[in-house]
């Protein structure tokens, strides 16, 4: 079930580097920029709404379009791709020979490769600027806004791809714009595993992040496990805190800890079920070797664990720069 | 070293509460008014006798809109406690001490929320905690991992109890048995006419690992509201005086919400222990002479802990105490008569700060013979506060 042992890392410097390349891709053009084969006109807006079942009459008829102070009859606003469409020839040619190349094809290919093979649409929001009219030509340039870390999903692990769609008419005015958002994914992470994905950390409860503690989530971002140490009296403490409860000294560095301790308590959750977890839920309560305890996660079967067992320090990224301690069964390792 | 300057000074002369329902179908604010409207009644006295009221700070309703929709004209006195279920008997003692110094006549400590119907606690970090404070910092260190409700919270020391003195699920769930054999048999209680045996508490489902369903509390709608005078005064009331024999909070060392994973001893709970001995040094009783008690049951392990804090029994064998059947109506401590938070309502406890009113006027729906003195504690993992109630000398 671990996300780990999949041929590409999950997490980790090399996931690292895969997204980094990805995002080479961020703020580039997509596709070149794409020209409307027909000016907006009326008989496709006819099929269009003929097919859709919207009698709204300003889409079709001149006079009750005027008498609601408009120009003239109008296109519907969901029509706004359909315009700039390649059509049955392009994407038949493309399906059959590859898609001409583009950043947007360089980036796919680059997934694919990777094993993401599968897309699909995720979201398709669209800002309309102005209302389009007869005659309207329009011209639509896409860009590559955002590619997301790998998420698992339902679907399988992969990269949501987001593209922005600007659409301008003869005078470069705009008139709309599309987000328009699709998934590359690996399906091949749920179906040979037989599991439902694993949730994905990224919807983990985060730690409030604060003055008093970032040195401990900066560490562990870094995947070392400190522990906050009194400089005066030489006190350990966790969680950590301004101030030293012994002698009082605001004064404390860190130490370096070696990452193993025993299981002191532990729960295994089973309701209520939130985001990013996978239940049952095993969390641990870990004496470390210097005497300090904290709570982690558990990336050992739910049915080893027990109070005294052996732990080791593990890691697992929440994303965006969120790293925090799980620790794995040490018996099962030797 | 405590002072017993408090001790007997003032008496809950009257009590009140809504029904106990999963939906009330009114809001918070009119379930407070009518609690503290039936606890006035209760009392012989009238909104216009008022000059303090106390309550928590989790509290939705204040004092200000409770006073002006009831047309209380002036309130001098006015005070909140914050840690949840762990303030229940601390009003009481904020009350207590106002009336005793003269700062205030009449107090109405009050309860008030629409916990299953409205905002449930037991969902998770409810939308307020949100903010980046030293409040919330202790989140940081356990939600992200997922122990996110009081009784995911709570498991870990439940787990580390049975490890350390050989307690099963069993003896918890026998908690959960006699609160709602004792709600079965009061007809306030949510649970009423329902009793649970052990194996169903064994059947039911998990929560989190070592906790049943049933061994977590229900949820509930409703207000509960308790009138404190002085106990000169309470003597020329209609009701019996429940005198405030001792009332103390406590607040333990490297305290947390919930969480205070870091103490040597998990199977200690030092601020209950606190309250302890505040209270046996306050009155000068000790656990021999409670009569009978309320002790707080949001979640089952923590009785057996509290059985052990309040030295009814040694170490490690609160478990063997309740298989003794000590905690039954005919046993030597006579406990949750109405049912617990399990059994009657969650109302932050304040439910059985009027239940412990009720031993002492011997008016519970499962009155044992003979109480004089009745312990009344409040929620445990957190900051908490007891009370010891009396039948006046």
């Amino acid at each position: 079930m671990s996300a780990t042992t999949q041929q590409r890392p999950a997490a980790g410097p090399d996931a690292e580097e895969f997204l980094t390349q990805l995002r080479t891709f961020v703020g580039q053009q997509a596709t070149p920029v794409r020209y409307a084969q027909d000016a907006v006109n009326p008989a496709m807006i006819r099929h269009f709404v003929e097919a859709m079942g919207d009698e709204n009459p300003v889409y079709t008829d001149e006079t009750a379009a005027r008498s609601t102070g408009r120009s003239g009859i109008v296109a519907p606003p969901p029509m706004l791709s359909s315009w700039l469409m390649v059509g049955y020839k392009a994407h038949t040619a493309a399906a059959e020979h590859g898609a001409p190349d583009s950043p947007m094809t360089r980036l796919l290919n680059l997934l694919g490769d990777a094993g993401y093979v599968g897309v699909v649409a995720t979201n398709d929001e669209q800002e309309y600027v102005r209302e389009l009219r007869i005659g309207d030509r329009l011209k639509m340039t896409a860009v590559i806004e955002d590619v997301s870390p790998r998420k698992v999903t339902g679907l399988g692990a992969g990269h949501f791809i987001t593209t922005l769609r600007t659409y301008t008419d003869a005078d470069d005015q705009v008139v709309a714009r599309q987000r328009f958002r699709i998934l590359r994914f690996d399906p091949t992470v749920t179906k040979s595993s037989g599991q439902p994905a694993a949730a994905d950390p990224g919807l983990r409860h985060r730690p409030f992040v604060m003055r008093d503690n970032q040195f401990w989530f900066d560490a562990a971002r870094e995947r070392r496990l400190v522990i906050q140490t009194c400089s005066d009296c030489g006190q350990l403490r966790h969680p950590p805190g301004p101030s030293c409860p012994q002698c009082g000294s605001f004064a404390w560095h860190e130490t370096a800890a070696a990452g193993r301790g025993t299981v002191h308590s532990y729960v295994t959750s089973h309701h209520p079920k939130a985001p990013g977890y996978d239940y049952p839920l095993t969390v641990l309560l870990v004496d470390l070797e210097e005497g300090t305890r904290l709570v982690a996660d558990y990336s050992g079967d739910p049915e080893t664990v027990r109070v005294g067992l052996p732990v080791e320090v593990d890691w697992l990224d929440y994303g965006g720069d969120v790293t925090l301690p799980r620790f794995r069964n040490r018996e099962e390792q030797s | 070293m405590t002072s017993d300057f408090l001790s007997g000074k003032a008496a809950i002369a009257g009590i009140g509460a809504t029904e106990f329902s999963k939906d009330s179908g009114r809001s918070e604010l009119q379930l407070a008014i009518e609690a503290v409207g039936a606890a006035l009644t209760d009392a012989g006295l009238t909104p216009a006798d008022v000059d303090g009221l106390t309550t928590f700070t989790m509290e939705t309703n204040p004092e200000n809109m409770v006073a002006r929709s009831m047309g209380i004209p002036e309130l001098k006195f006015f005070s909140r406690i914050p840690y949840g279920g762990g303030g229940a008997c601390a009003p009481i003692q904020q009350a207590a001490m106002a009336v005793a110094t003269g700062v205030a006549d009449v107090v109405v400590a009050y309860r008030a929320f629409n916990e299953r119907s409205g905002v449930r606690f037991g969902q998770g970090p409810p939308p307020a905690k949100t903010q980046a404070t030293s409040d919330n910092e202790y989140r940081s260190w356990v939600n992200p991992y997922g122990l996110l409700t009081p009784a995911q919270q709570t498991a870990m020391f439940a787990r580390r109890y049975m490890h350390a003195y050989g307690a099963t699920s069993e003896d918890y769930g026998r908690v959960a048995v006699l609160a709602r054999k004792h709600a079965a048999k009061n007809p306030h209680a949510w649970f009423y006419g329902k009793p649970l045996t052990l194996a169903e508490h064994q059947a039911s489902r998990w929560i989190a690992e070592p906790l049943h369903l049933f061994d977590c509390c229900q949820e509930t709608d409703g207000g509960q509201a308790m009138v404190i005078v002085s106990a000169e005064r309470a003597r020329d009331l209609p009701q019996p005086a429940a005198v405030i024999t001792a009332a103390a909070q406590g607040l333990g060392p490297d305290q947390y919400q919930m969480v205070s994973y870091y103490r040597d001893d998990l199977t200690r709970i030092p601020e209950v222990e606190l309250c302890a001995r505040q209270l046996w040094a306050q009155s000068g009783l000790g656990p021999g002479e409670m009569d009978a008690a309320v002790l707080y049951d949001h979640f089952t392990p923590y009785v057996l802990n509290q059985l052990e804090e309040y030295g009814f029994c040694g170490r490690g064998e609160a478990k063997d105490f309740i298989a003794d059947g000590n905690l039954e109506l005919d046993g030597r401590l006579p406990t949750n008569t109405h049912g617990g938070q399990i059994g009657e309502a969650y109302l932050h406890g304040t439910n059985g700060v009027a239940e412990g009113v009720r031993l002492i006027r011997g008016t519970s729906t499962n009155q044992p013979k003979g109480v004089s003195n009745v312990l009344v504690t409040a929620g445990v993992g957190v900051p908490t506060s007891a009370l010891i109630l009396s039948t006046a000398r």
